[in-house]
């Protein structure tokens, strides 16, 4: 992928993000903010390419180091995420 | 094999942009995240197809052991816990960016197959990962560390650390600049350190109120941080995904300082002046503070129609979530009405007294907001404040050269009968009296939240 493009991938996410955030009440805040952050954790796939590539000691522990905090972030997230929002919804 | 990775990447983006959408409404959020999830298992999916990826055992060791803390962790910690939680699994996604940076750089400097030297773009956006990531990740843990309560939440001298903190932040556009220009190990690991400082030079002055705004600015650089990665690799769903996020933590972070009528550089940057035209707090307090006791507010909130609860941080720290929800029961029973006042900022973190709340089973139809509830206030019988201050403190409103002046606050004054429930007359994060407290229709009560709240009931109890 060339950078021009993938600039252009990451303005156009950025405003699609904005529109759909922009209106969010404030009971939400904090599931979305926990929810956004386990997608953010997106960077687990990079952290698999680099561990698993057997390039060197060093990537590998590095990769291997990602692969897990990674992991945290995307498993604990979402599933705290959901822990909230069924707190939310379970005297309706 | 290629273009089903990729077409599964375009899946996995289209769920998350699906997912965030309905994340951002209540009757949906629920799926949302479920939507979010499963974009993120299949981007995980068709990345093991990756022809890079030789041995999977380091993968799947990593792997386990991450879903297994995570797991254990999102099960086992209290709500009261929460913000330290996020602020943690934050730091964890800036740390796993920044290992990624650091494994794709060490990679491509390694010439000894023959392989072409990286060019400036790869070099410049993994340089900028590992930035980023090394501020995420330290910031966090300093963010975590203070509403642990095991890191002082004020420094001793914050121009000072604020100062470092520039100077810190150009030190590392150089190292940025060096890695890119002449690229080795030495630049990159240079880099990471002092990105790490600035992480913790950055949040270590930023304490109490202005806490959420850290929080949602934290959120957003993880997202970005995510972005850089997919500059790195040259990878679609870590850049959309990533500039969502780094989004909506912006936005977030915009509505936090929107509600306290400061600017995010203000907020990073600067500090509340406490100096100079602070009115005395005695000259304000001075014989028209009345203290009160459970029963006397119990006896008015008998005969009272309209009840309004306003939560702050000292809900939390006390723990009197339970007490609160069993106290609305009660006058409930009695039929009274009553809401919830909910300030943007009270807390710690955005949404963090709606989390503390729904806890407690109290239906988050009552929770009003700012904007709704303010206009209400002159018809409610009494304003119950559990561990606010600077939120509503009247000198916002009336007093221009008060430091908070212009914060939207909520406008508890005009209630009939306020009753405060605080520990002591002690200044909140602002660092100035409130006259909220020395008005005529004003009730102190002085005490621990949660026993206060539980006298009040069981003396209601007792009418």
């Amino acid at each position: 992928m060339t950078f021009l493009l993938a600039l252009t991938l990451f303005v156009l996410a950025v405003f699609l993000g904005v529109e759909l955030i922009s209106k969010v009440p404030p009971t939400l805040h904090t599931p979305l903010m926990s929810g956004s952050n386990a997608i953010s954790g997106i960077t687990l796939i990079g952290a698999l390419v680099a561990a698993g590539a057997d390039h060197s000691t060093l990537t590998t522990v590095l990769g291997f180091g990602a692969v897990t905090f990674a992991t945290i972030n995307v498993v604990g997230g979402f599933m705290v995420t959901h822990r909230m929002l069924s707190m939310f919804n379970r005297k309706r | 094999m290629e273009t089903f990775i990729q077409l599964g990447y375009l899946l996995s983006a289209s769920l998350f942009v699906l997912g965030l959408k309905r994340l951002s409404r209540p009757r949906t959020a629920a799926q949302g995240n479920m939507l979010g999830a499963i974009g993120m298992l299949i981007a995980v999916v068709v990345t093991l197809f990756d022809q890079d990826i030789l041995s999977f055992w380091v993968l799947t060791f990593g792997v386990v052991i991450g879903a297994g803390v995570g797991a254990a962790l999102a099960t086992y910690v209290q709500m009261t816990g929460m913000p330290q939680l996020v602020a943690l699994f934050n730091g964890f996604g800036g740390l796993a960016s920044l290992l990624v940076g650091a494994a794709s750089l060490e990679q491509s400097f390694d010439l000894s197959d023959g392989l072409t030297p990286p060019n400036t773009d790869f070099l410049g956006a993994g340089a900028m990962t590992v930035l980023i990531g090394s501020v995420t990740f330290s910031g966090s843990l300093v963010a975590f560390a203070k509403l642990q309560e095991i890191w002082p939440d004020e420094v001793t001298n914050p121009a000072v650390v604020r100062a470092l903190n520039i100077g810190l932040v150009a030190v590392s556009a150089i190292f940025v600049v060096l890695l890119t220009t002449d690229h080795s190990s030495w630049w990159l690991w240079l880099l990471a350190v002092v990105a790490l400082v600035v992480g913790v030079t950055m949040v270590s002055p930023i304490g109490g109120a202005d806490m959420p705004v850290v929080i949602a600015l934290l959120n957003s650089f993880s997202g970005l941080a995510a972005a850089t990665t997919g500059f790195v690799l040259g990878n679609s769903v870590l850049i959309i995904a990533g500039a969502l996020v780094g989004a909506s933590g912006l936005i977030l972070t915009l509505i936090m300082c929107k509600a306290m009528n400061r600017t995010l550089m203000n907020v990073l940057f600067g500090s509340i002046d406490t100096g100079g035209v602070t009115a005395d707090a005695d000259e304000i307090y001075a014989g028209r503070v009345t203290s009160s006791s459970a029963d006397e507010v119990a006896m008015i909130l008998d005969t009272a129609g309209k009840v309004t609860i306003v939560p702050g941080y000292g809900m939390a720290v006390a723990q009197a979530q339970h007490a609160v929800r069993d106290l609305t029961t009660a006058l409930e029973g009695r039929g009274a009405e009553v809401l919830f006042a909910i300030h943007p900022v009270a807390g710690r973190m955005p949404g963090h007294m709606n989390v503390l709340l729904a806890e407690a089973e109290i239906p988050y139809e009552q929770l009003k907001e700012m904007e709704v509830i303010n206009p209400t206030f002159p018809q409610t019988d009494v304003a119950i404040i559990i561990g606010a201050n600077d939120v509503v403190n009247p000198d916002a409103r009336e007093n221009p050269e008060s430091p908070i002046a212009g914060m939207p606050i909520l406008d508890v004054d005009k209630a009939r009968t306020v009753v405060v429930i605080k520990r002591s007359l002690s200044p909140g994060f602002a660092g100035i009296p409130n006259p909220l407290f020395a008005l005529d229709n004003t009730l102190m009560l002085f005490g621990d939240g949660k026993a206060a709240v539980e006298d009040i009931s069981s003396a209601l109890a007792d009418i």
